[in-house]
């Protein structure tokens, strides 16, 4: 065992004197206790940057270039500070591609020395033996690493020519540097859900665990939700997947929705947007998810004079989110207890109304609103820091002097197989939606 | 291979699939989850 | 709310909590006090534990000081009703290593 983080005492003063007996065992479900908020997240998600080396298609956060108005380090030690007295247990430090900032080891080190746990989400670009040697040894550091395909063809469609090959590399530099454990993160999309098995054998072939997340239509996701998200025939094959494999693999309780079907997968089975979780953007803006970042769901920003814990505390916008919620079109549903209604962001970026159905409804109700819904505009995401090179729509484009695997190749922009040669270019009867889409 | 506690959450008890019988008793006072199980974090 | 218990926890027929013993929180826990109780998350296991009781956060507290468990339990207010479900409670943490025993001084 490590020593133990920093100085943090083993234990805290006691809560209070109640006695025992007087508080009734169990009164409220947890989950309702959550529901209404707490006092400091519990964990949150801290966009670093908006900069990345990758456009992938359906960035969430809709990044490439950073934003001039990026909080310096000075200011996120401030941040950090402030968690540290919250007593948030960790964040997920994520982006943008969060290793292309300067300053991100010394933010790391110093978030883990001053009790805030870190986990870090990457592409893996920077992950070199060395960086590896240096996570491996850090018990507070996690790290995850993003991939969209069990082969390069159906990851780099995604992801962008060479993400493949850097994502590989960085697992073998972790595996090698014996760092155990570390995360594989997939967003489940329609072409890569008959390849589970696949992750999970590259998961178990790194000695890693495979973390499956739902697509949202949340920034750059919002132009291709429509052709990416799994079919109901496939959400459905998912859920059986996941069931079968128990704690195995994580979910970041994205699938929460999916409790419909029968048992809940493992998790706090709830949005915890603004109730527990929140996400702090490059900029400092707070929003209640990473999944939505827009204009209705930004409820302060750092910067302001009570600083983060003033606006997780006092935000309008979270203490309605802290309200009981009703289920509205769903009440009658007797889904509705397990699944909550689903996504906020899911139907917020959807145009579906937020008090009805998530738009993948295991009923079919969402397919049925999204039909009276169409034709209307839904909201577009808030801000748009996507590189600009790449025409407005969802054209993976690698950044940079070209596949870093592969560093003896011209920047053709072209799909690369793993050996490193370019792709022939996709039929033009090719199935994918995204046939024939290649950097320009 | 772990299996899903009983608790005392009561929307379990209405949905779908009927919950494990209700314990009295110890799973009301300690509920556990892992830090990767809350929606809204990447 | 899906949660899971570690199998060795609050199941009968598991191996019981021995509440004679000196006990400890882990020294890789980190407690958050909380309306409804407290939060402990375990910095090397990543996991999470939910007290959802304030009386429960007053015994895994003082364990450290306390000569046993039981003598926590009471210190605490725990009546003797009321102890199985709280020895049942604290085994569930003791197998998900939020607490261990304490070594005899």
């Amino acid at each position: 065992m490590t020593a133990p983080l920093g100085t943090q005492p083993a234990g805290t003063q006691p809560a209070g004197t109640q006695p025992a007996g007087t508080q009734p065992l169990g009164a409220l479900p947890l989950v309702e206790q959550f529901a209404c908020g707490l006092d400091a997240p519990i964990c949150l998600t801290w966009e670093l940057t908006y900069a990345c080396n990758l456009s992938c298609v359906h960035c969430l956060s809709s990044s490439g270039r950073r934003d001039p108005r990026e909080l310096t380090a000075a200011e996120c030690r401030a941040v950090i500070d402030e968690l540290e007295r919250m007593q948030v247990f960790y964040v997920n430090i994520g982006g943008g591609e969060p290793t292309v900032r300067p300053d991100f080891w010394d933010l790391v080190d110093y978030a883990t020395a001053h009790h805030v746990g870190v986990k870090f989400s990457t592409n893996g670009v920077k992950i070199t033996p060395e960086t590896a040697r240096r996570l491996a040894v850090s018990d507070y550091v996690d790290v995850q690493i993003s991939l969209d395909g069990a082969t390069a063809e159906v990851n780099d469609t995604v992801r962008g020519p060479g993400s493949y090959a850097t994502a590989l590399r960085a697992m073998r530099h972790l595996a090698g540097a014996g760092f155990r454990g570390f995360k594989i993160s997939v967003v489940v999309t329609r072409h890569n859900v008959g390849q589970l098995d696949d992750f999970a054998s590259i998961a178990d072939r790194f000695g890693a665990q495979l973390r499956l997340t739902r697509l949202r239509p949340s920034g750059r996701g919002a132009d291709v939700w429509d052709e990416l998200h799994p079919t109901a025939g496939q959400q459905r094959q998912l859920y059986d997947w996941l069931v079968a494999r128990g704690e195995q693999v994580l979910t970041g309780d994205s699938f929460f929705h999916l409790a419909a079907y029968g048992q809940a997968l493992p998790g706090l089975n709830l949005c915890g947007a603004g109730r527990v979780v929140c996400l702090i953007d490059p900029v400092g803006d707070v929003y209640a998810c990473p999944f939505a970042i827009h204009e209705s769901f930004l409820a302060g920003n750092v910067r302001g004079p009570g600083g983060f814990a003033a606006v997780w505390r006092e935000s309008e916008l979270f203490a309605g989110l802290r309200q009981p919620q009703a289920g509205g079109a769903c009440h009658s549903c007797s889904a509705y207890d397990s699944c909550r209604g689903g996504c906020m962001a899911a139907k917020f970026f959807t145009g579906l109304p937020l008090d009805g159905p998530d738009p993948e409804c295991v009923k079919g109700y969402g397919e049925r609103a999204l039909a009276v819904a169409a034709g209307t505009s839904p909201p577009r995401p808030s801000g748009d820091h996507s590189h600009r090179s790449r025409p407005s729509g969802p054209v993976p484009v690698s950044i940079g002097a070209g596949p870093p695997a592969s560093p003896g190749l011209p920047p053709s922009g072209r799909a690369l197989a793993p050996s490193g040669r370019a792709l022939p270019p996709d039929r033009a009867c090719d199935q994918s939606p995204l046939a024939g889409f290649r950097p320009g | 291979m772990s299996e899903r506690a009983a608790t005392a959450d009561i929307t379990e008890a209405t949905g779908p699939q009927a919950a494990e019988p209700e314990l009295a008793g110890p799973d009301l006072l300690v509920e556990e989850v892992s830090i990767d199980g809350m929606c809204g974090v990447y | 709310m899906s949660t899971e218990t570690l199998a060795s926890g609050a199941r009968a027929g598991s191996e019981p909590f021995d509440l004679d013993r000196p006990w400890q929180l882990h020294p890789q826990v980190s407690v958050r006090p909380e309306r409804f109780g407290a939060l402990l998350y375990h910095f090397g296991t990543r996991r999470l534990s939910f007290l959802k009781s304030p009386a429960l956060l007053t015994v895994v507290s003082s364990l450290g000081e306390a000569p046993s468990a039981r003598e926590a339990c009471r210190a605490a207010g725990v009546t003797g009703a009321e102890l199985p479900a709280y020895a049942a409670a604290l085994a569930t943490l003791a197998a998900s290593q939020m607490i261990r025993e304490r070594v005899s001084l």
